[in-house]
């Protein structure tokens, strides 16, 4: 059972209304390209398998804003608090209408990112970080955060494999280096900054992404399996 | 990222605020026409008007995709996008920004909609602390009836049919309003607003809301010189005495 807790206040008044979360809420955190939906990819046919009904959710996904969202980086005018909120409404907008409802009926609801990349990429972007942390103070505090961990130096070589630099993966709306390369190395550094920062303070179990992909799917597997509802 | 209350910018920020019927929007347009006029560079920002959001928060109404929370943050995202590029530019280049609706119609909606009061304060703090506040306020009936008689329909949200208080939409809208109104009343003293009467004739209403902003103008600087300075520095000329006249009431 996901307990009601909260980081912050409980905007949504769940506390009030009793509400009873027989399902699990379980998170993958790390920065982009580290390989978390090829981790999540593998983890749903082996949660299936065993019997349990899941849902899965990532960024940008939310039926409200998510079209809203991809034109508005299409453009050139957004800046970078309207950024932060456009991803926090499409947070809310699937932790309201699809997070919250999966828990309540007893699935495994695997997330590919929280609240956690949100802050990071915010604070990153020159949010004030009580401000931002005060938004999401309204998620519920997950059973259980993966963080896959990786260097910048690591992470280059998948980035490039993987199809290169992206725009937004680089910082590039902030300009954060000379070229794509430059802004995307001290974008990432900064990010997983934040990333190492908030491991301590928010529980995050941390896995060494460097490994290859059948031994980390494997280490978070035997993590996973005794938060699942047993019989 | 400057929080409210924090930022210090040369130009002002004045806004209206006030049920829907209040009279708000009349007083702030007569406001900018006299501003211009009076040679100052204005610059003016409407409630749910930023070209990046307003399509989604309308497809999300239309839908009703929207639960208090997200409409409450759709709107603040509306809002960021406003004073990113209407509000914080034209402040920084020394303008004079008006704004009809400012962050105390999202708190009064948003708490209204049963959204918590400290989380939705939270969400705006990115937002520029206003010169002066106005608040029109004016009796429920009134405002009821000039928003009731003459209008066919109340949309969905507009009449709070979200929040199940009633299936009829003018009865829903009323009780919406009066919880609306209580949050203004409530916010008078935490945001220091100006409360004006809005049951006043128009002109006086006006005349006094410029009384009120003049000594805020004093070292804001104007594009020229008010229209109606120009138009006494003319009409002096022309009826300043000739050379002519002059030497003949010496004659004389």
């Amino acid at each position: 059972m996901t307990r009601l807790e909260f980081y912050g206040i409980d905007a949504i008044h769940l506390k009030e209304r009793d509400e009873i979360l027989p399902g699990r809420l379980i998170v993958i955190e790390g920065t982009d390209g580290v390989g978390r939906s090829t981790q999540l990819h593998l983890l749903r046919p082996w949660l299936e398998s065993s019997g349990y009904a899941v849902v899965d959710t990532e960024m940008t996904r939310s039926e409200l804003i998510g079209a809203g969202l991809k034109q508005a980086k299409e453009g050139h005018t957004l800046g970078p608090i309207t950024l932060n909120l456009f991803y926090a409404t499409d947070f809310v907008d699937r932790f309201e209408s699809l997070i919250l409802p999966a828990l309540r009926a007893g699935f495994i609801v695997l997330t590919d990112r929280y609240i956690y990349s949100l802050m990071a990429r915010a604070i990153v972007r020159g949010a004030d970080p009580l401000w931002i942390r005060s938004i999401y103070g309204l998620a519920l505090i997950p059973d259980a955060i993966f963080y896959l961990r990786i260097s910048v130096d690591d992470l280059i070589p998948r980035v490039l494999q993987r199809g290169g630099f992206d725009h937004w993966e680089s910082g590039m709306d902030m300009k954060m280096g000379g070229d794509l390369f430059d802004s995307f190395v001290n974008y990432q550094t900064r990010l997983l900054e934040q990333f190492d920062a908030m491991a301590g303070e928010y529980g995050f179990e941390v896995i060494d992404a460097v490994q290859p992909v059948e031994r980390i799917v494997e280490q978070l597997k035997e993590r996973m399996f005794p938060l699942l509802p047993q019989g | 990222m400057e929080t409210y209350g924090r930022h210090e910018y040369p130009g002002r920020l004045f806004i209206v605020e006030g049920v829907d019927g209040s009279g708000k929007s009349t007083q702030i347009a007569l406001l900018r026409q006299w501003l211009i006029s009076e040679g100052y560079t204005v610059f003016f920002s409407e409630w749910n008007s930023s070209p990046l959001v307003k399509k989604t928060t309308s497809r999300g109404k239309k839908k009703q995709l929207l639960t208090p929370t997200t409409f409450s943050l759709i709107h603040a995202t509306d809002f960021a996008d406003r004073t990113e590029h209407d509000i914080i530019p034209p402040l920084k280049a020394g303008a004079i920004v008006l704004a009809d609706r400012y962050i105390y119609t999202a708190f009064a909606r948003d708490v209204a909609r049963n959204v918590d009061r400290q989380w939705v304060r939270e969400l705006y703090q990115f937002a520029v602390k206003p010169t002066m506040a106005f608040y029109y306020r004016v009796p429920l009936e009134v405002s009821l009836s000039r928003i009731l008689t003459g209008r066919s329909e109340l949309k969905y949200y507009e009449a709070g049919m979200d929040l199940g208080l009633s299936n009829d939409p003018a009865e829903s809208f009323k009780l919406f309003q009066q919880r609306i109104v209580n949050e203004y009343e409530a916010m008078v003293d935490e945001f220091d607003l100006t409360v004006m009467d809005a049951t006043l004739p128009i002109p006086e209403q006006q005349r006094r809301m410029r009384t009120l902003i003049r000594p805020y103008l004093q070292s804001v600087r104007r594009i020229r010189t008010s229209a109606q300075d120009s138009a006494w520095a003319g009409l002096a000329r022309e009826m300043r005495p000739s050379h002519a006249d002059l030497q003949g009431r010496h004659r004389g």
